[in-house]
């Protein structure tokens, strides 16, 4: 009999191994007790979130395949599809900040180019706590860093995404990855095992201890042994994962393979029983074929191990020598190590014994689902951030400064575009190749990342959204004003939005306040995607993101992905031109915290319409920082010109503070020289639309009821905005001082 | 006249160079895979970007070694144009084939940005059409990029006029901000910045066009 100690160490319930013996009609081995562990984890059989997710949209005209596969696929036209998904790494980036990152970025690429799509863009979402914590700071250097090591070398421009800092996050940062990638629709490959009798091929970096139980790992949280994890923590190779993206398209390319799927969380054992179900078929696996690391591993380290860089694959008996050549080509190990039966049995062999006997079915679709409680939770975040959002995690100096009663605006706005959340980026993505691949039309720092597609006319534009506060104090309307600004950010970059995918962070789903928040947030985000006619075609669960019993900000992050009809239509955030009228254009009702779907969608189609008909020559989504940061973001220098000025009267709603600053939804700004025709057109649809004043001089000047409040050079407040964050690095906080004191 | 771009196992800018010469400027060009030792069908032999084996050991270190290497010292001998980009660059100066080397940017971080070059000279086959003291506008993409030669090397490259690019804000500690460099023939060119990023307006510059262009130009002259 399993001991009690035994199962705590598997994060199994007893409930859990009752049906695991119902299933066996036996006692199972370790090994298998290991493997019924890392598939029934929550990180690989989502089985709390299963009954909500299915409440999602998953089909539309464009969709080819949603969830359930390793990545969702659109329909671009032209016989052109895409393949994208976003995936979590949070609790390994925790433990090893660098090595954890990057093996996010490599799992997530991994799951595009399986589907045989070559990756073209990745993004990603970053959480940390703030910077005057010295182990944050080291945490955001480490991932930064993994994330570069990894996307640079694979060769995949880092384009775009966001980072945030709050201090939920202070013990469990959130590192979401998301890729995406390009092929031909009818060149489509899945993880499936057909064709009794046919090779099951492992190709790639041979089998380690490194990262047993990672996907156990990531679905518990921790306590205050997370160092100890550390081994858990998989270690990353982009030279070998490049060479393995570059041999698996070509023997796809030579249809030579009949199924495939990368080892990614639970390794051997998820690729090998998932191909299996999917098709209906049986696996058998010979261990001692496998290429391995390490002497002496056993069986239960073999199937469980999550060395990075792996791929499992099916192909026909005839073509198995063809698969070989092609991966030797590249100088990669390739084994056959086992095949496809007809019984439907994950059935593994080592040294010539049977070291595990299960129904692959028994492993994916008969995984226990959860219908776990749900409750709302007895208080909820203050309200007082509501008009000032990404002041949340701002130092409480700044919280008072800006909530008190100062009316120096040009002091406040410098204090806003440096604060933490809303200071310039580029310190982190200078680290990132954002141009290799030649098609990076709008890279980091635009509303929207814009790759164009060679040999077509189209562009692809995406972006990431997660408003973790608002997300926090009313998780349904949280998520509906996610969708909604991913999809203006779309929109605003000349696209429109055809899906999305989600990162759906949450703390302990066995808290009924968690799992509350997270089936509020799935009603929320179903609504806002049906409505938009965005379909969520897969993505990632993350539960258990706690430290020390607390659980962090519900926090979905959504993916949008649009299609730009022609790179003429690719509008920047930025003003151009000097002279140019800006516009102003936003819903009739001012709405905190939350969105209407119907004018939101007018304010979308109103833009999308003036980009066709080119009367814009830039779009900029207004979010945290209000109307006085968006104007200054769109002064600021670009790669295509230096600092520009502009010279704008606030409307008033006869509250300054929130007039200048507040964070109301659906607003955009547009610079125009044909401005009367967009002011008509945004009254014709009911929209409120407003001649702020003109681009140009060197000077952001704005009034407001005929007092001019703020007057400052832009190059003065753009080197505010720039060196905050590497300012913020570079400071030597008390905590470092106390370290190096202890070293000495 | 036939273009050749080298693909190292781990070569990451080879379908951006491929892309540059055969839709931007519209020539002839092939891949040559890394094991190729016959070289007679090219005219000039790009090294493009990205992590040669890896990068492992050192930048370059491994790639010198590969059966191609040879035969492009021979291909370089006989006058024939080789241009390195970036870890092309690195690759040619392990390879002795230009002179120096590059060492971890100061920052010891990755850089990825546009930035400015100040054409040193026009008379290369790279920059033929361009003048003397033109500013072009390309983007840099490494993490070790910081160039190195001990003083009496300098001094001879600066001498013999083979400093091709200069920065005009050094942005990796590079000697003399040196960007560029040609060997003493004139005919191997390595540089750090990309102009396979940066030869369309819409990604941002079409600068980096006037280098392919000037490689056309030297080899109808021929």
């Amino acid at each position: 009999m399993v001991s009690e100690e035994l199962l705590t160490q598997h994060n199994l319930i007893e409930a859990e191994y009752r049906k695991i013996v119902e299933i066996l009609k036996r006692e199972p081995s370790l090994t298998e007790l290991g493997i019924f562990s890392v598939m029934w984890s929550e990180h690989c059989s989502y089985k709390s979130s299963r009954v909500h997710l299915r409440r999602l949209p998953t089909k539309g005209p464009a969709v080819l395949q949603g969830p359930g596969e390793n990545a969702g696929i659109i329909d671009i036209g032209g016989g052109l599809a895409v393949a994208f998904k976003i995936e979590s790494h949070n609790h390994p980036s925790y433990i090893e900040p660098f090595q954890g990152a990057a093996t996010g970025v490599g799992g997530i690429l991994r799951d595009i180019f399986t589907m045989g799509a070559r990756p073209i863009a990745a993004l990603n979402s970053l959480r940390f706590g703030p910077l005057n914590k010295e182990k944050n700071k080291r945490i955001m250097e480490g991932v930064v860093g993994g994330i570069a090591f990894y996307g640079n070398c694979f060769g995949v421009p880092t384009v775009g995404g966001e980072v945030a800092f709050s201090d939920g996050y202070s013990q469990n940062p959130l590192v979401n990855a998301f890729a995406l990638g390009i092929f031909e629709k009818d060149k489509i490959f899945y993880g499936r095992a057909h064709g009794v009798g046919n090779p099951v091929i492992y190709v790639g970096a041979k089998t380690g201890r490194d990262g047993i139980h990672g996907a156990t790992m990531a679905s518990a949280g921790f306590g205050e042994d997370a160092g100890a994890k550390r081994p858990n923590v998989q270690i990353g190779d982009p030279f070998m994962e490049k060479l393995l993206l570059e041999a698996c398209l070509e023997a796809m390319q030579k249809g030579l393979i009949v199924g495939i799927q990368d080892m990614g969380a639970a390794g051997l054992t998820c690729s090998s029983c998932e191909m299996g179900a999917r098709a209906g078929t049986g696996i058998e696996l010979d261990l001692d074929r496998v290429p391995q690391r390490e002497a002496a591993m056993t069986a239960y380290e073999i199937m469980l191990s999550e060395s990075q860089e792996r791929m499992l694959l099916v192909s026909e008996k005839t073509n198995e020598q063809a698969v070989l050549d092609v991966f030797h080509k590249w100088g990669l190990d390739v084994v056959t190590v086992g095949r496809v039966t007809d019984d439907g049995v994950l059935r593994v062999r080592q040294q010539g014994k049977v070291v595990a006997e299960i129904p692959n079915s028994a492993l994916t679709d008969e995984a226990p689902v959860y219908h776990r409680p749900l409750m709302p939770p007895k208080s909820t975040l203050s309200g007082k951030l509501d008009d000032y959002s990404f002041l949340d995690g701002c130092e409480q100096t700044l919280i008072d400064t800006f909530l008190g009663d100062s009316s120096d605006y040009n002091h406040l706005l410098r204090l806003a575009v440096s604060s933490p959340n809303l200071s310039c980026r580029q310190w982190v993505w200078e680290q990132y190749d954002h141009m290799v691949q030649s098609n990076t039309m709008l890279g980091p720092g635009s509303d929207a990342a814009v790759i164009r597609i060679k040999g077509t006319q189209k562009a692809l534009a995406m972006t990431l959204d997660g408003p973790a506060y608002r997300v926090a104090r009313n998780p349904r309307e949280g998520a509906k004003l996610a969708v909604a600004e991913s999809c203006r950010n779309i929109v605003c970059s000349g696209g429109r939005p055809l899906a999305a995918t989600n990162c759906l962070n949450f703390g302990n789903p066995e808290h009924p306040e968690v799992m509350w928040q997270f089936s509020e947030v799935v009603d929320g985000m179903a609504e806002a995607c049906t409505f938009f006619g965005t379909p969520i075609t897969g993505g990632n669960v993350s539960f258990y993101n706690e430290t020390f019993g607390g659980d962090i900000y519900p926090t979905p992050v959504l993916g949008v992905v649009g299609l730009i009809e022609d790179i003429s239509f690719v509008t920047r955030s930025s003003f151009e031109d000097a002279g140019d009228s800006i516009v102003l254009v936003e819903s009739l009702n001012r709405l905190v915290g939350k969105v209407n779907l119907e004018e939101e969608q007018a304010v979308q189609q109103l833009v999308a319409a003036a980009i066709r008909d080119k009367l814009v020559k830039s779009a900029h989504d207004i979010s945290e920082g209000g109307l006085a940061v968006a104007l200054a973001e769109c002064c600021f220098s670009t790669v295509h010109r230096g600092p520009i000025g502009a010279e704008v009267q606030i409307p008033s709603r006869l509250e300054v503070r929130r007039d200048v600053f507040g964070e109301s939804s659906t607003r955009v700004i547009l610079s125009t020289n044909q401005a009367g025709e967009v002011l008509k057109r945004a009254r014709q649809v009911g929209l409120n639309g407003h001649d702020l004043g003109k681009v140009g001089g060197k000077r952001l000047t704005m009034t407001y009821e005929g007092e001019r409040i703020i007057d400052v050079p832009v190059d003065q407040l753009e080197a505010a905005w720039r060196q905050a964050l590497p300012e913020a690095v570079a400071s030597v906080t008390v905590a470092a001082v106390e370290d190096r004191r202890i070293v000495e | 006249m036939k273009f050749g771009v080298v693909i190292f196992p781990g070569s990451n800018c080879d379908h951006d160079c491929y892309y540059a010469i055969e839709s931007v400027i519209g020539k002839p060009v092939d891949f040559i895979w890394h094991q190729d030792t016959s070289l007679n069908a090219f005219d000039a032999i790009i090294l493009p970007g990205g992590f040669a084996y890896g990068d492992y050991l050192r930048t370059g270190a491994l790639a010198k070694f590969s059966p191609v290497m040879r035969a492009i010292g021979e291909f370089a001998n006989k006058g024939g144009l080789v241009y390195g980009i970036c870890n092309g660059f690195q690759i040619l100066t392990e390879a002795g084939l230009l002179p120096g080397a590059l060492l971890r940017n100061v920052s010891m971080k990755y850089i990825c940005k546009f930035v400015e070059l100040r054409t040193e000279t026009a008379n290369t086959p790279y920059t033929n059409v361009l003048k003397k003291g033109q500013i072009l506008r390309i983007p840099i993409g490494h993490g070790e990029g910081n160039f190195y030669a001990d003083e009496d090397t300098l001094k001879r490259i600066e001498d013999n006029d083979q400093v091709v690019f200069r920065y005009l804000e050094n942005p990796n500690g590079s000697l003399h901000d040196i960007a560029g460099i040609v060997n003493e023939k004139r005919n191997v060119l390595g540089m750090m910045p990309h102009p396979d990023r940066s030869s369309e307006a819409i990604l941002g510059s079409a600068d980096g066009k006037l280098i392919f262009e000037s490689m056309v130009n030297a080899l109808v002259s021929r």
